[in-house]
């Protein structure tokens, strides 16, 4: 970071300070700031495929009401989202489906799987010739929140969970998580989020 | 009509009919699969009978046969009953469609060719109703194996 005294001229009257810390600082309050906004108005994309998006639904009702944390602006939309809720099993037949709505979502976008189903084929792991055995076979997955269906609380959590996740990210050290994720390489954490 | 009677009612038209009410609230008659058309005829079109309506048309595996399942029922009298039809053939499985005396059981012949294999002589339609043409195999039988899409256990 910075200009090294070394490399200057001899004729440069001065000294340079490096300014490291001081854009450290910068980026870090940055940071601060831009997770702080986009952890606290994340808008989901509805991808229910069965019945695991009743307890999404549920979420969304006035009981439990995800709004508290900013989820309230649900969009039909990929192009207007942030956080797919993959809510439901995901076929063989869905699973390009999913992948063409990811694509489509703008960056920074976050993947949220909800219930066994979506995490790992669930009751379809055996002997099923059209379920796909977890969405992050398609799409990489940010937090996964277990249940069959889980309950309005414990997707409220996983969704808590993903904002303190995006609140230690770092602009610098982020790494896109589909970039290799098509070819198998596990994308490795910056000591940061790890 | 009860079940009593609408079994002394089908009885009468034909020998050696195989009915029972084992582990079911419905009656359930099993015909060959030679009699189905003509049973089912006469089962919509008898009078004091009058099944009208199909409900439900479900494919069955059970290991060594094959066969479909057809639940009936009659709007106006309020009673159901069971038809069951069976085949050995697994390799090449054809039973006659009854999709011009219950119109509903168009989509539902396709679907279970779909899943069983099983062809429906005098459909209007027959093929593949939800998986891709391409496909090979039944994915609804016993003997179903894919490699590449299931973990077998």
């Amino acid at each position: 970071m910075g200009v090294e005294n070394q490399k200057l001229g001899k004729d440069f009257p001065g000294r340079v300070i490096p300014a490291g810390n001081g854009a450290n600082i910068v980026i870090t309050s940055l940071d601060k700031v831009i997770n702080w906004g986009r952890s606290n108005s994340l808008w989901p994309l509805y991808f229910g495929t069965s019945c695991c998006a009743i307890e999404m639904m549920q979420t969304g009702a006035a009981r439990h009401d995800w709004s508290r944390f900013g989820f309230e602006v649900a969009r039909p939309s990929p192009r207007q989202a942030d956080l797919i809720i993959i809510a439901g099993t995901i076929v063989n037949k869905m699973a390009p489906v999913l992948r063409r709505l990811y694509d489509q979502m703008a960056e920074p976008k976050y993947v949220l799987a909800m219930g066994a189903c979506a995490i790992s084929g669930g009751p379809f792991y055996y002997n099923s010739y059209s379920v796909v055995k977890g969405a992050d076979h398609v799409i990489p997955v940010d937090v996964y929140v277990p249940g069959c269906p889980p309950r309005p609380e414990a997707l409220l959590d996983g969704m808590l969970i993903l904002q303190e996740k995006i609140r230690k990210e770092n602009r610098l050290k982020k790494k896109n998580p589909i970039d290799g994720f098509d070819t198998g390489e596990i994308p490795t954490l910056p000591d940061s989020e790890q | 009509m009860t079940n009593q009677e609408i079994q002394e009612t089908i009885s009468k038209w034909k020998e050696g009919l195989e009915f029972s009410e084992e582990e079911s609230e419905f009656l359930n008659l099993t015909v060959d699969k030679e009699d189905l058309r003509e049973i089912s005829k006469k089962l919509r079109d008898t009078p004091e009978l009058d099944f009208d309506y199909m409900f439900c048309l479900t494919g069955i595996d059970w290991g060594e046969e094959m066969g479909v399942i057809y639940h009936l029922e009659s709007i106006d009298k309020n009673h159901c009953m069971v038809l069951k039809v069976k085949t050995s053939d697994r390799v090449n499985p054809v039973l006659d469609t009854v999709s011009d005396i219950w119109r509903t059981a168009e989509f539902h012949e396709m679907e279970v060719f779909d899943f069983f294999g099983i062809r429906f002589a005098g459909h209007p339609n027959m093929k593949r109703l939800f998986l891709p043409p391409e496909w090979e195999g039944y994915p609804l039988r016993k003997d179903y194996e894919d490699e590449v899409n299931m973990i077998i256990k």
